[in-house]
């Protein structure tokens, strides 16, 4: 656990010694607010539903833009070949990786809850059930492009491949959902399981279902799981 | 005690490490020389856990690398050839990292540091950025990295690269200090580092170790023939070139006429010293010695011999 808070710190302290984590978070921001506020009082509705439908969008492109170096910079710059020689399991190691991207994600979703109180002051009946569930799809969708970002970025050493394999991956869990009339009526109840907007919108109403957590929960796993054999195939290289 | 028993290496292939075994023990500084892709590099990897053998045998102090691969990396300090580092983080915060992980914070982080700086000579950059420090200063960064643990194994590859001479002459006293209580394995492809600073030297070629031993058992045991280059006025070319049926122990090897002066070349075993023999002889065949000079093989011949392709076997 000490491992994983370690690199984890690193990370962190990576991503604000450099111009990259503000960058991230004002952008995340700018980006959001304007999308939202746009519409906001033309709707006239007390939800967050038009952030909620925003931030999925922003995270296609964000999060591979956030994890990309997580581990392709560490081969490209060899600190890999530190890290590979200290008393340090691959999964503390992919754990620490995954933890810090995610809480960048996180803060960048805190930073949206500007929004969140100027809806309790201009809005009426606010259900805060459904805006805490709205979060927390965000979050899990946020977790699950995080691992996928994580292994996109432990398959190469270049940050912009990992980058483009990155949007490309998150984006085709994105889509799966929407492609259902191209897919034959055997498969499409597996591709729509698959779909990670599936299970966000389904939590997103206020539904917190065990198969919507099972899902984005095993999504993760698998991906951390894959980045942590990538890294030890290549040591038997 | 570092045990290495027929290890190989194979990337695809391309056998980069054959078959090779050697021991170091406690208290030695063992000099790895080869030429750049001899396998080296590949071999200090497979030590320190981050390359895993294609066969064979590492043990580190009776620990198998296989088995207990995290136990020999807490007794092993490692500076990578290319001394990666994170440069975006300050000197302090790079060692708070590494001595984290390996379980060392707190007072005993605080000592650690101290010890470091001191022995690396790091006081005046110890909250700089790595970035902003100078190439000299970033080479201690990564052997201060490696010695934050204090551990009983240090593997250096190539500790001195970049290095100016004076901190050269630092870094080798460094090493040199740690040697005594510390088991110091390190590469170089710089000869002269290599002789001034180490024990015991081995020398790789294509994945094979040619050559182990001192410096003074590699040359007595690769030392070849003394060559003896010389500038004769005056003497015939058939005195000069029929020189070893009057004297048997020196041969003949080249002769180039320039201006009237003979540039030649004779060879002569190294066990024997034949300039008196050859004096009398230039004295009875009229020759004018202008210059006399024994070349006697050093570790630079050596090296170059038992590392460049077709010369092993000879």
């Amino acid at each position: 656990m000490l491992n994983i808070r370690m690199v984890f710190r690193r990370e962190m302290l990576g991503f604000f010694n450099s111009p990259m984590a503000y960058i991230f978070l004002v952008i995340f921001a700018i980006v959001n607010g304007y999308f939202f506020t746009n519409t906001f009082f033309l709707f006239g509705q007390s939800d967050l539903r038009t952030l909620f439908d925003i931030v999925p969008l922003v995270y296609l492109f964000f999060i591979p833009a956030v994890s990309m170096g997580l581990i392709a910079r560490e081969n490209n710059i060899g600190t890999m070949e530190i890290i590979s020689t200290l008393p340090l399991n691959t999964y503390e190691f992919v754990m620490g990786k995954f933890l810090a991207g995610f809480s960048l994600i996180l803060l960048g979703l805190a930073a949206t809850s500007i929004h969140f109180f100027t809806l309790m002051a201009v809005g009426t009946n606010v259900d805060i059930g459904a805006i805490f569930s709205g979060y927390l799809g965000l979050a899990l969708m946020g977790a699950t492009f995080t691992a996928i970002g994580v292994y996109t970025s432990s398959v190469t050493e270049n940050q912009v491949v990992a980058f483009i394999i990155g949007v490309f991956v998150v984006l085709v869990f994105y889509m799966l959902d929407k492609m259902l009339i191209f897919v034959p009526h055997s498969l499409a109840g597996l591709v729509q399981f698959l779909a990670v907007d599936y299970h966000l919108s389904n939590i997103s109403r206020g539904v917190i279902d065990s198969r919507n957590l099972v899902y984005f929960f095993s999504m993760i796993g698998f991906f951390i799981f894959l980045t942590i054999q990538t890294l030890e195939v290549r040591r038997w290289k | 005690m570092i045990k290495v028993t027929d290890l190989s290496k194979n990337y695809g292939p391309v056998e980069a490490v054959k078959s090779i075994s050697f021991e170091i023990q406690d208290g030695e500084i063992v000099g790895f020389l080869g030429a750049n892709g001899a396998g080296k590099t590949t071999t200090l990897k497979m030590i320190t856990g981050y390359l895993v053998p294609t066969e064979g045998k590492i043990e580190v102090n009776d620990l198998n690398i296989i088995d207990d691969t995290h136990e020999i990396q807490k007794q092993i300090g490692y500076l990578p050839e290319l001394n990666p580092l994170y440069t975006e983080m300050r000197v302090y915060e790079h060692f708070e990292f590494l001595a984290g992980i390996r379980n060392i914070t707190g007072r005993p982080f605080k000592d650690a540091l101290a010890r470091v700086v001191e022995q690396c000579g790091l006081n005046g950059v110890i909250h700089k950025n790595i970035s902003e420090c100078s190439k000299g200063y970033k080479q201690r960064i990564g052997l201060a990295s490696a010695m934050i643990h204090d551990p009983k194994i240090l593997i250096l590859d190539e500790p001195v690269t970049g290095l100016d001479p004076n901190q050269i002459v630092e870094i080798r006293g460094l090493i040199k200090k740690l040697g005594k209580e510390k088991l110091v394995f390190m590469s170089s492809h710089i000869l002269q580092e290599i002789q001034a600073t180490v024990d015991r030297i081995m020398i790789i070629h294509e994945g094979e170790i040619v050559a182990n031993g001192t410096s003074d058992e590699l040359m007595s045991n690769f030392m070849g023939n003394v060559l003896l280059n010389m500038e004769i006025k005056g003497g015939s070319v058939e005195s000069i070139e029929h020189i070893q049926a009057k004297l048997p122990s020196v041969k003949f090897i080249s002769m180039e006429n320039s201006n009237g002066i003979q540039h030649v070349q004779f060879e002569y075993d190294k066990g024997q010293d034949p300039r008196e023999e050859l004096f009398r002889y230039a004295v009875d065949n009229n020759w004018s010695i202008l210059k006399m000079t024994p070349h006697t093989t050093n570790l630079e011949d050596i090296f170059r011999d038992l590392t460049t392709e077709g010369d092993i076997n000879a």
